[in-house]
């Protein structure tokens, strides 16, 4: 099973001769143990084919990259991300997140858009992200469509899963979406999985079109997936009392894999959600009562969840200037340093640094984030600690392939590095 | 149109009754200003003043302790004494008699952090509609309005910028007009009313703004500008109105009808007002720099200048502020050529380079932002110490404020806003411990005492819980 997975996973990915590499003499951490110092990691055709101390072998002929003094980690996995959907979200005709005048909502698939060359992935790469989950936002209705699971790979040309998961807005913008008020959000939402129900079940849907004109056949047929365990429910809530409403979803549809995305309010229920076995995707920075539904937002709230037993993974719902997937490693920073505040609650550096490499693989069951035997060979070698400010991405590898160093971002800085000679011709000849 | 003059009334009846006018004044704060000369604009400023007073702080001595100066000096092991609110003595040790004595072993102490770009007050959290009071947006053209009328000072985002060592901070209107009011500089110290928070004595900025957002805003009205051909036409027409007011003033023999436009265009003209002209690409600043020099004012800071790094000569040699994000970039089209070396590639070509925040999150973290800049500077190649890149948060948004005689810098006698850090500050794992604003202690991260809960989180749900 796990070989088909893995067999599966690595078929996005255009063939390429792949790097046998080991990487030797750096603090390596695996997601799967004890950081091992002066340690090495072996990968054989994509995958890691040893993790071990000082004087694991190397077999011969492999390249084999001097690790000392540097940090050797899984690659980044963003719990939620926009790659290959925009170019430019203020550029409407770049960007794809959502599509308020279709006549569909649940069934749209992002996969059906997915632009691999998109220049936001390579600005990321270079940043040790690896792995993406990619979502689609709610545009007509509440149900936003189906998101996917992306490789950041150069030559990535297909996801590594399309239709990965259905995406929800709930709380005060589903509201608004659903006609201007909660019970009208939980109304669509729970009409939406009734239908999909009685479909599964073979009967034939209350015409769903009359009742709820966001939901077409069609959305209602996708929506089995999310009613038969086979996609996850991806519902973006803050609000206490709304994770608690839907937390109820779980007993009213035994089959549905709920997942809370961003969850502000989180901590307040943190046993609950817990209890529940409810995973959390968050970018875990909100402390401001942005609105109503965030007034306890505090960045002690992923520390509080994860204390609770909640499985946590950092990514960034909302596509912004702000909040970007590559900072990732800075948000996972500030959940150590929150842990040093008097009062407040943070994380461990590993249970940091397993919420932005490890915990979304979890949560979509995919084999990536770890540096084990049989694993999926995505490595990052960094010049330091990653989660530290000053610290940068020196190598990825993403399959076992390396990475280009490079993005859009690094070619303008190069050409216009300060001191440069302009004596001769502009800097559009320099690249 | 008719909505200015209507505004404008009350003003104007009290600009007569000043001038032997049967009736009184409209308001207490417009008699108390009659112009000195016939014909000079009325100094508006003074209408709005501040009562900030600071709070008592007891005499102090932190030693045993890095300092990073803010005007790119470093002190290793080394002690400040602060007392009756201002910095008393800097070295490698100070006289502790009769003072607290903080032990700063481990510890860095800085001065406190200046954001020249902030909308707290005018974008409270929380962001809902009837808080929203940062952007006119009725015209291109709104250089009557101030921010200083829009404050909220209940915003829970001063609290937070607090605990993130923002000791000062000018609130700006936002980007959707040209002219987009004027922006005051507080003190980051709650009070009941926004004079209670302003800055004793610094100057009042001009918010203008280039690009896409006074286009979009007015062009998808059918108004006028409606590409950046109409932003700068209509700012030139707008300063060529200024100016001819401006000599109207002066040759007048009488008072001449108000005009509150025209008076903060003067201002900037007289150079009491400082421009913050947001700008995203390299090459409208340039037509800025150039608009600027036809009508004899000056920029003082251009705000996101994502593409600063192209023309990093230019901004330097007209002696122009870079006001930039660490790496904020592809949000919108002007943004699409951001890079991570904005910051230190200014400070490398000789600028002057301000990390600023436009963001209640961003403002939160300024010593983050910094670092992240300064790290990928070194990458490329661009040496910065640790102590130099804090002049992005100190001296250089404090002489883009007018402000650097007073804060900016741990140096004697200047206003002890200070704070203590719990590690190197431009590592990720460092939070401030204490912060002094005038010398009194307004945050201590052990001591819940020492820590604002703004009126609106009073009774919610998180009341007074570590942010």
């Amino acid at each position: 099973m796990k070989k088909l997975f893995l067999a599966a996973m690595l078929a996005g990915i255009a063939t390429v001769a792949q790097a046998q590499i080991a990487y030797v003499g750096g603090r390596v951490i695996t997601n799967a143990g004890a950081p091992i110092d002066n340690g090495v990691v072996v990968v054989t055709n994509g995958i890691i084919s040893a993790v071990g101390p000082a004087g694991t072998a190397v077999p011969a002929g492999y390249k084999v990259i001097d690790a000392k003094g540097k940090w050797v980690t899984p690659g980044l996995f963003p719990g939620i991300s926009q790659f290959g959907l925009a170019d430019v979200a203020g550029v409407s005709n770049s960007n794809d997140l959502r599509a308020a005048a279709a006549p569909m909502t649940a069934s749209l698939a992002a996969e059906s858009t997915y632009n691999p060359a998109e220049v936001t992935i390579p600005v990321a790469r270079v940043e040790g992200l690896t792995t993406a989950v990619v979502s689609p936002i709610s545009g007509r209705g509440i149900f936003a469509g189906q998101g996917m699971i992306v490789s950041l790979a150069e030559n990535a040309r297909q996801p590594l899963r399309g239709a990965a998961f259905q995406y929800v807005t709930y709380g005060e913008q589903g509201a608004s979406i659903a006609g201007g008020s909660r019970p009208a959000a939980w109304g669509e939402l729970t009409h939406g999985l009734e239908e999909a129900t009685r479909m599964q079940r073979g009967k034939a849907p209350v015409h769903s079109q009359k009742r709820d004109p966001r939901l077409t056949p069609e959305d209602i047929e996708v929506l089995t997936l999310v009613v038969n365990s086979v996609q996850p429910l991806l519902v973006h809530v803050e609000r206490a009392s709304d994770i608690r409403q839907l937390l109820k979803l779980k007993s009213m549809y035994p089959g549905l894999q709920l997942v809370l995305v961003s969850a502000d309010e989180g901590w307040l229920v943190a046993d609950e959600i817990a209890r529940a076995k409810v995973p959390v995707i968050t970018h875990g920075m909100d402390n401001l009562p942005r609105s109503f539904q965030s007034t306890a937002a505090t960045m002690s709230n992923v520390g509080r969840l994860v204390a609770a037993g909640v499985t946590v993974a950092l990514g960034t719902p909302d596509l912004g200037g702000s909040f970007q997937p590559r900072l990732l490693p800075q948000y996972a920073g500030n959940m150590v340093a929150q842990a040093r505040v008097p009062g407040a609650v943070g994380l461990s550096w590993d249970q940091a640094f397993a919420t932005i490499s490890r915990n979304a693989a979890i949560i979509f069951n995919m084999p990536n984030g770890v540096l084990k035997k049989g694993a999926p060979a995505d490595v990052v070698l960094w010049s330091g600690d990653p989660l530290e400010l000053s610290t940068h991405a020196e190598a990825v590898l993403i399959g076992g392939q390396e990475q280009p160093m490079e993005s859009r971002q690094t070619k303008l800085a190069r050409r216009y590095l300060p001191g440069r000679d302009r004596s001769q011709l502009p800097e559009e000849y320099s690249r | 149109m008719k909505k200015y003059l209507l505004a404008s009334l009350p003003l104007l009846l009290a600009a007569c009754a000043t001038n032997g006018s049967a009736s009184k004044p409209a308001s207490a704060s417009a008699a108390a200003t009659a112009p000195a000369e016939p014909g000079q604009t009325w100094q508006a400023e003074s209408a709005f003043t501040s009562t900030y007073k600071p709070w008592p702080g007891v005499p102090t001595v932190v030693r045993n302790v890095t300092i990073y100066d803010g005007i790119g000096g470093r002190i290793d092991n080394g002690a400040v004494r602060f007392e009756n609110g201002k910095v008393a003595a800097v070295g490698q040790s100070v006289d502790a008699s009769g003072a607290t004595v903080i032990d700063g072993t481990g510890k860095f102490i800085t001065p406190g952090i200046i954001d020249v770009h902030s909308h707290l007050g005018v974008y409270s959290s929380p962001a809902v509609q009837a808080n929203s009071d940062g952007n006119e947006a009725t015209g291109p053209v709104r250089s009557e309005v101030w921010s200083l009328h829009g404050i909220w000072p209940q915003d829970p985002g001063f609290g937070r910028a607090l605990a993130g060592g923002v000791t000062s901070l000018q609130i700006l209107p936002g980007s959707a007009d040209l002219f987009g009011g004027r922006g005051v500089t507080l003190k980051n110290v709650y009070g009941r009313t926004a004079e209670d928070m302003m800055f004793p004595g610094a100057p009042m900025g001009l918010k203008m703004a280039c690009g896409e957002n006074p286009k979009r805003v007015y062009g998808s009205k059918g108004q006028m500008p409606g590409s950046r051909m109409g932003n700068i036409a209509v700012m030139r027409q707008t300063w060529a109105k200024a100016r001819d007011y401006q000599a109207k003033l002066r040759t007048a023999k009488a008072p001449i009808q108000r005009d509150l436009q025209m008076e903060t265009l003067v201002g900037v003209l007289e150079g009491r007002i400082l421009v913050h002209n947001h700008c995203y690409r390299a090459d409208e600043m340039a037509n800025i720099i150039s608009l600027s020099k036809e009508f004899g004012y000056k920029v003082t800071a251009f705000h996101h200048a994502v593409e600063g790094y192209k023309i990093n000569d230019l901004l330097r040699d007209n002696g122009i502020c870079a006001a930039m994000w660490a790496d904020w970039w592809g949000f919108k089209m002007e943004s699409y050529d951001g890079i991570q070396e904005n910051l230190p590639f200014m400070h490398a070509a000789g600028g002057c380079a301000i990390t600023h925040s436009d963001d209640p999150n961003g403002i939160q973290r300024l010593n983050q932002e910094t670092a992240k800049a300064l790290g990928h500077g070194r990458a490329m190649g661009v040496n910065i110490s640790d102590e130099q890149a804090w002049t992005w948060l100190a001296i250089n948004p404090a002489k883009a404020l007018g402000i650097a005689d007073k804060v900016g810098s741990v140096e004697k006698g200047k206003q002890a806003d200070l704070v203590l850090w719990n590690g190197n500050p431009l590592s990720v794992y460092s939070r401030p411990e204490m912060v002094w604003i005038d010398g009194a202690l307004l945050y201590d991260t052990n001591d819940p005492a020492r820590r604002p809960v703004s009126d609106f989180e009073l009774g919610q749900p998180g009341e007074g819980d570590r942010k």
